[in-house]
């Protein structure tokens, strides 16, 4: 028989019994359209990401406390020595293939402004911050040497504090209280927007790191060090010579492990490729599972089919039709039940990938590849799953299945 | 083409040798043939009577090649059956025989056009000829305009008319019909009669019968008579066919 013949033959035995045949079906299009959209969205996070990142400058590096097996964000503080404002512009000063590097220590505190309040993140920073995120005020001032030296009472605040604190009025000149600590707003950071993960990225005071280490910590300890490399060509020979700076500066011995950690954009985009690497595997296997079980589905409901149609396929065998006919039929059937699941998913992984990326701005393209793949698995399933029905179909002595009730 | 079973020096066409068929195995083992010699000669038109039970369907199976002896042996111008392959067996049954069930077996929620085409549609016969020989085949046992009926909106006569159609389309050498008038009313039958008569005559078709009517059995030249399992009695009746 030719398989235009077969395939128009599948197409109207599952007609027959169009619930049966979508409920079979139905795993397969849960394993496809989720294959489809976590790789839509793996995609669309992916490139926003990256994006996110040159956009802080890709000849930015992190200096964090604490050793490398901590943890891939150099979590795990507890413990490590914190640096000092002398090791910041130690690092400044010495490393040749270094820009800039500031310190910058965080807390979060409410901020108060006569009747208004806002709990918001305060960092104090040295006024290379400015340089080293190539951000500035937008009115008024950065802090500068000036503030640090004297530890003046003067801050920088983000669009979103200002928003909330004075309304539609200009900060910059008005009083900001932190604790019993009243300051001075010198300037207004320009605005950034919500960040990829959600983050405001306006919601920050800034003060300088002596006033910060004086009024509110009460330890000059630095937490973090921001540091611009003279070049990207020059990040690695920044971080050679800021990780040997620091090990002779904090006494590490020559077998010693590092007890800090320093991180370029590169690394850190590595690092978030890697999550969402791991993230997009276990999303698959749980589609791989969800496959496997729609096979399962599909190959139970065709051993049902074949047990119902026996007569049929006694009376079959009885005019002529060889066994590989009857093979054919069944498997046709199998991977034609199989193939339409996967367009199905397709087509709603598709829609819903469109509808995820709507929803939290990502951008979106249609994922021609992984469709196809994801198509291909189903037909394959439907081929490997539909096999032994469609044998044991074809297996049949003719009188037997014509005697079958 | 001369009058059937007036040449039995041929060849068989056909031949069984000791056939038994046991059904079931030890305590329950049953013979429903119990040692068959019958030789089927081309162009014979063969009656098969015999009471309920006595083993006429089993042997027809054997004969269509839908079942397998347990013993003895079956060759069909002689090359052992029993030798065949089932692909060559499955070409045999599309080419070679048309089978009329004693039930109809017709397909399900399939019309009498698709039933009567399958035959065709495994001998792989293109989409126009299938359906142009379908309704012919159709036409000739009186069905023409009824093609797109299911068999549930047929009349039992109408479905073994399908039956017959779908055994003769893919003009096959033998008919083997097990009671093909069983249905019918007597007219009706008579109709179905005169045409298998007619092919028998103009085309040589060899016809092999099962019947339990003498009326119908008197249009064949030669009358089989099984008795529990074995046959009775296998003569000519020259004085048969109108
Ligand atoms: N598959 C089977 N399993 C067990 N016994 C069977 C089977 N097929 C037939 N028989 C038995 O074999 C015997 C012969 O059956 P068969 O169908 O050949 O009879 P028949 O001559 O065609 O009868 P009828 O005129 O009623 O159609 C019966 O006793 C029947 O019970
Ligand atoms: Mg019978």
């Amino acid at each position: 028989m030719r398989l235009d013949a077969t395939a128009a033959l599948a197409l109207k035995a599952l007609s027959r019994n169009k619930m049966r045949s979508l409920l079979t079906t139905l795993g397969v299009v849960i394993g496809v359209s989720s294959v489809i959209m976590m790789q839509a969205m793996g995609e669309g996070a992916t490139a926003l990401v990256s994006n996110e990142i040159s956009s802080l400058g890709s000849n930015m590096l992190i200096v964090l406390p604490g050793g490398e097996s901590k943890g891939p964000f150099g979590g795990g503080l507890r413990g490590a020595v914190p640096f000092t404002r002398g090791d910041v512009e130690a690092i400044g000063r010495e490393c040749t293939a270094v820009r800039r590097a500031a310190a910058v220590s965080s807390t979060v505190i409410r901020a108060v402004v006569g009747e208004r309040n806002r709990s918001t993140s305060l960092m104090g920073i040295t006024p290379e911050f400015f340089d080293v995120r190539g951000w500035h005020s937008a009115s008024g001032r950065d802090l500068d040497g000036e503030d640090l030296r004297q530890a003046s009472k003067a801050c920088v605040i983000g669009q979103t504090v200002a928003t909330d604190l004075y309304g539609g009025q200009d900060p910059v000149g008005a009083e900001l209280r932190l604790h019993d600590l009243s300051c001075k707003v010198v300037g207004l950071m320009a605005a950034k927007g919500v960040s990829t993960f959600g983050q405001d990225q306006d919601d920050f005071v800034l003060l300088p790191h002596t006033t910060f280490a004086r009024r509110i910590a009460g330890d000059e300890h630095v937490g973090t060090i921001m540091v611009s490399a003279v070049s990207e060509a020059r990040t690695d020979e920044a971080k050679a010579q800021i990780e040997s700076l620091l090990r002779q500066r904090r006494r590490i011995r020559g077998g010693e492990e590092d007890d800090f950690n320093v991180r370029d954009m590169r690394e850190i985009q590595r690092v978030l490729g890697t999550v969402t690497g791991v993230l997009t595997t276990l999303l698959a296997s749980v589609a791989a599972i969800s496959l496997v079980v729609g096979g399962i589905g599909i190959m139970n409901i065709m051993l049902v089919s074949v047990t119902e149609r026996t007569r049929e396929i006694g009376i079959r065998l009885a005019i002529g039709a060889q066994a590989r006919d009857i093979l054919q039929q069944f498997l046709v059937e199998a991977v034609v039940l199989a193939a339409a699941g996967g367009a199905l998913g397709v087509l709603l992984g598709v829609l819903g990938a469109l509808a995820v990326a709507e929803a939290f701005h990502l951008p979106f393209r249609v994922p021609i590849f992984a469709s196809a793949i994801a198509f291909a698995v189903s037909v394959t399933i439907g081929v490997v799953f539909g096999v032994f029905p469609a044998r044991k179909a074809a297996r049949l002595k003719p009188i037997e299945a014509l005697r079958f009730e | 083409m001369s009058d059937a079973g007036q040449t039995p020096t041929r060849a068989p066409l056909l031949s069984l040798r000791g056939v038994t068929k046991v059904f079931g195995a030890g305590e329950a083992a049953f013979a429903a043939l119990k040692g068959i010699d019958l030789d089927i000669f081309p162009g014979e038109f063969v009656a098969i009577l015999g009471a309920s039970g006595s083993g006429k369907s089993t042997c027809m199976n054997i004969l269509g090649c839908l079942d397998t002896p347990t013993s003895g042996r079956y060759q069909i111008e002689g090359v052992e059956v029993g030798s065949l392959s089932e692909d060559v067996l499955a070409r045999l049954r599309n080419e070679r025989f048309g089978f009329v069930f004693q039930g109809f077996n017709l397909l399900r929620r399939t019309s009498a056009q698709e039933n009567v085409e399958l035959p065709l549609i495994y001998a792989g016969v293109s989409r126009r000829d299938r359906d142009l020989r379908a309704r012919e085949a159709l036409a000739s046992v009186g069905l023409a305009g009824r093609e797109r009926a299911l068999p549930n909106e047929l009349s039992g006569g109408q479905q073994q008319r399908v039956a017959i159609a779908r055994a003769l389309v893919n003009r096959p050498a033998v008919l083997l019909a097990d009671e093909p008038t069983g249905n019918l009313d007597s007219r009706t039958g008579r109709e179905i009669m005169a045409l298998i008569t007619q092919l028998n005559r103009e085309l040589g078709l060899t016809i092999v019968m099962v019947t339990h009517d003498r009326d119908i059995a008197a249009h064949a030249a030669r009358h089989v008579v099984f008795l529990d399992g074995e046959i009775s009695s296998d003569g000519q009746r020259p004085e048969a066919a109108a």
